[in-house]
């Protein structure tokens, strides 16, 4: 059983700003780390590894400082850390990253099960994933919350839709993004981490794919457009309500009352 | 369309595909299997071929917008129901196509029941309702449903299709965009048409700190989802006009690779999103009998408790209890504050409540910029005293 897991380095923080006068953004804090939802994926491959057996690879797009998350991947358990970087990526939204990261996945072979993290703390969009398994023309369940059975040839999984819960089988291949508490992650290992200290990072150029047409990678193979960014509005039409904590209290009461909430 | 590829290596020329595509979409050509415009993308040749040989693939490429007109909306249903998003984007779609003179559709999957449901739709002001009702879309199955809806676009060319921001909109609306080689912009809280029908759409990114503004200027259809309780909802209209057609649903059409096991409902209050009236415990407070204080408030003003991420982190709940960017986006008649400080990942997901009011003892607190009534306090302090005016007029 292969499994490849898809896995993203984030920014450690969100504080970012708009320059208001040339519109870009001001980032504060350069520091990275794994985006947190992908270390329950990471920790779903390794349990259904330990399960029915096979080989687990971490895959990542993005800059070449990736090699400490790809560390922290090996110190779980990984089998093999892969990142496709290339400059010809960069810019790439939802239609390019995933188009880059099937072509990845093609020239590794192809998985039985890719998993993906339900969403990503920077790009937030939960896309990626269901993204590849178009790419791949597989089936795809996402936001598993449970897995209830896997075998060498399915997967049985739980997951939310609305107001129900579905249990659904597919057979392999086939793609999942797991929602967060699916397990706990565990943590790096500092034995593991001093077993894999020497195994290798392997990196995907845009040279290494079998697809080269340039449409497709990047900011040229990427339909969507960041027209600008702007800080968000606060809205207005506020009042204070004054006096002693009785007579506040009994303001509230009065305003609901005359809500008709009470 | 140019979107099918066929492997010359593997094809066998077996012709099932030709046959079986209900569209007459194929043909034997010089150099194989060709495909015509007939074409509707629902994959049925690709589910068909035994030599795996068929696949789709996007091509970039710049689209004839005046080609693509109108706006559609797919319809989730919650097994049974219409999910009350649905009512949300036809009403945002309806201001939308206003501004260009598009016409608003919608396209609805499902097993049965279906029509019936798209039947209601009508009321609403839309022009066309396109059902795919067969009993193998019972469930939700990500590939045979995204089959259903590329035919319904293929075939009807929108400009703009919205698609709920659920668990299965969002599962959806990846696969629909990917396959026809297009943008996607997630979880939008706001949306503009142009004149030249280029959508603006404006979402919160890194996190809520920052407004992203994003087109999809040379491709179509464009896709957007949509949060619940964000987009105003449709009102029904006088004397409406518009039909519901029912699409042809072959076996193959509604096959699909994901075996639905079973379906359970989570025996369940309301979700918070559909609650009136909402109070809201962040870390001011700080014990048990804080957290009985703004229960009581809940319950006694008939509505639900919920929780900024930190407390839910401290282990108060689920997520779906959980106010802000990490958890769920609320649009209550009221919702009252308690010790919450207001960071832009929570309030920009409770901005939109009709009336706010907030209790905080730090007058600086960022809460006080978007709150309507500004409660400069200890919590400790007025949250009993309101409780026990409540008391008393309820007993009176
Ligand atoms: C990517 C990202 C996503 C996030 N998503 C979410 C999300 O979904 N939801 C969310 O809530 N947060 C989210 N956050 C976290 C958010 O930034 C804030 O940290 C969080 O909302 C603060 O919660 P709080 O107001 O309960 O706590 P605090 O910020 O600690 O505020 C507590 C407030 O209580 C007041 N207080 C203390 N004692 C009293 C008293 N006795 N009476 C009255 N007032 C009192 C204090 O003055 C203070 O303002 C996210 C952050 C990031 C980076
Ligand atoms: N650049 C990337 N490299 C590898 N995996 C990614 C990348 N971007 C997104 N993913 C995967 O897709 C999931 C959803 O991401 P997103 O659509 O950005 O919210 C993440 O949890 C990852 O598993």
């Amino acid at each position: 059983m292969k499994i490849i897991v898809c896995i993203k380095q984030v920014p450690a923080t969100m504080k970012v700003e708009v320059d208001a006068e040339s519109g870009t953004l001001k980032r504060i804090g350069q520091n990275a780390k794994t985006n947190p939802y992908d270390l329950y994926a990471i920790e779903a491959a390794l349990r259904i590894r330990e399960q029915v057996g096979g080989s687990v690879t971490a895959l990542t797009m993005g800059p070449q400082q990736t090699e400490e998350m790809m560390r922290d991947a090996y110190m779980m358990g990984v089998d093999e850390a892969v990142v496709m970087s290339d400059p010809k990526f960069a810019g790439s939204d939802v239609l390019a990253t995933s188009f880059t990261l099937f072509q990845g996945i093609r020239l590794l072979g192809g998985a039985d099960l890719i998993i993906c993290g339900k969403q990503t703390t920077d790009g937030d969009t939960a896309q990626i994933g269901p993204a590849i398994a178009e790419h791949m023309g597989i089936p795809h369940v996402a936001w598993v919350s449970n897995i209830e059975r896997v075998t060498t040839d399915l997967i049985s999984v739980i997951q939310k839709t609305g107001s129900f819960i579905q249990e659904s089988e597919m057979k392999f291949p086939c793609l999942i993004t797991v929602d967060k508490d699916i397990f706990v992650p565990r943590l790096p290992s500092y034995r593991l981490g001093l077993a894999t200290a020497n195994k290798n990072i392997r990196f995907i150029s845009f040279k290494d794919l079998s697809d080269k047409n340039m449409t497709r990678y990047g900011l040229i193979g990427s339909p969507t457009k960041v027209e600008k960014m702007f800080q968000p509005e606060s809205s207005d039409g506020q009042e204070y309500i004054n006096g002693t904590s009785i007579e506040k209290a009994d303001s509230i009461f009065e305003l609901l009352k005359n809500q008709k909430i009470i | 369309m140019n979107f099918i590829h066929f492997d010359v290596n593997k094809c066998i020329l077996c012709r099932e595909c030709i046959e079986k595509c209900p569209f007459n979409a194929l043909c034997m050509g010089k150099n194989g299997i060709e495909v015509n415009d007939a074409c509707r993308m629902c994959s049925v040749c690709v589910k068909v071929c035994s030599a795996e040989a068929i696949s789709f693939e996007q091509k970039a490429g710049v689209v004839d917008k005046s080609e693509w007109n109108g706006i559609l909306v797919y319809i989730e249903q919650d097994h049974g129901d219409i999910h009350p998003v649905a009512f949300e984007l036809i009403g945002e779609a309806h201001r939308l196509a206003a501004i260009v003179g598009f016409d608003v559709y919608a396209v609805i999957v499902g097993a049965d029941g279906t029509e019936n449901n798209a039947e209601k739709l009508i009321a609403y002001g839309v022009k066309k309702v396109f059902v795919y009702e067969h009993k193998g879309f019972y469930g939700f199955k990500a590939d045979c449903y995204t089959d259903a809806v590329s035919d319904c676009i293929a075939m009807l060319k929108p400009s703009v299709v919205l698609i709920g921001a659920t668990s299965v909109g969002r599962s959806l609306s990846p696969r629909l965009s990917t396959r026809f080689h297009t943008g996607l912009t997630a979880d939008c809280t706001k949306l503009l048409m142009s004149e030249n029908t280029d959508l603006i759409q404006i979402r919160p990114a890194f996190g809520g700190n920052i407004m992203a503004q994003i087109l999809v200027e040379d491709s179509r259809p464009q896709f957007a989802t949509v949060r619940y309780k964000v987009m105003e909802r449709a009102e029904k209209i006088e004397n409406p006009v518009g039909e519901v057609v029912r699409c042809n649903v072959t076996d193959y059409l509604a096959q699909s690779r994901i075996k639905v096991c079973g379906i359970k409902s989570i025996h369940r209050k309301k979700m918070i999103e559909e609650e009136e009236i909402l109070v809201v415990a962040g870390r001011g407070v700080k014990d048990e009998k804080g957290l009985n204080l703004v229960k009581g408030l809940a319950e006694n003003l008939g509505g639900q408790l919920c929780f900024t991420r930190p407390m839910i982190e401290s282990g108060l709940g689920d997520t779906a209890h959980q106010i802000g960017l990490s958890g769920r986006t609320v649009k209550p008649k009221l919702i009252i504050t308690c010790g919450v400080s207001g960071a832009i990942q929570f309030s920009s997901c409770m901005n939109g409540s009709e009336c706010i009011i907030a209790i905080n003892n730090d007058p600086n607190s960022q809460i006080f910029n978007i709150a309507h009534y500004c409660i400069v306090d200890n919590l400790y302090e007025i949250v009993p005293r309101l409780l026990e005016r409540i008391q008393t007029q309820k007993e009176a």
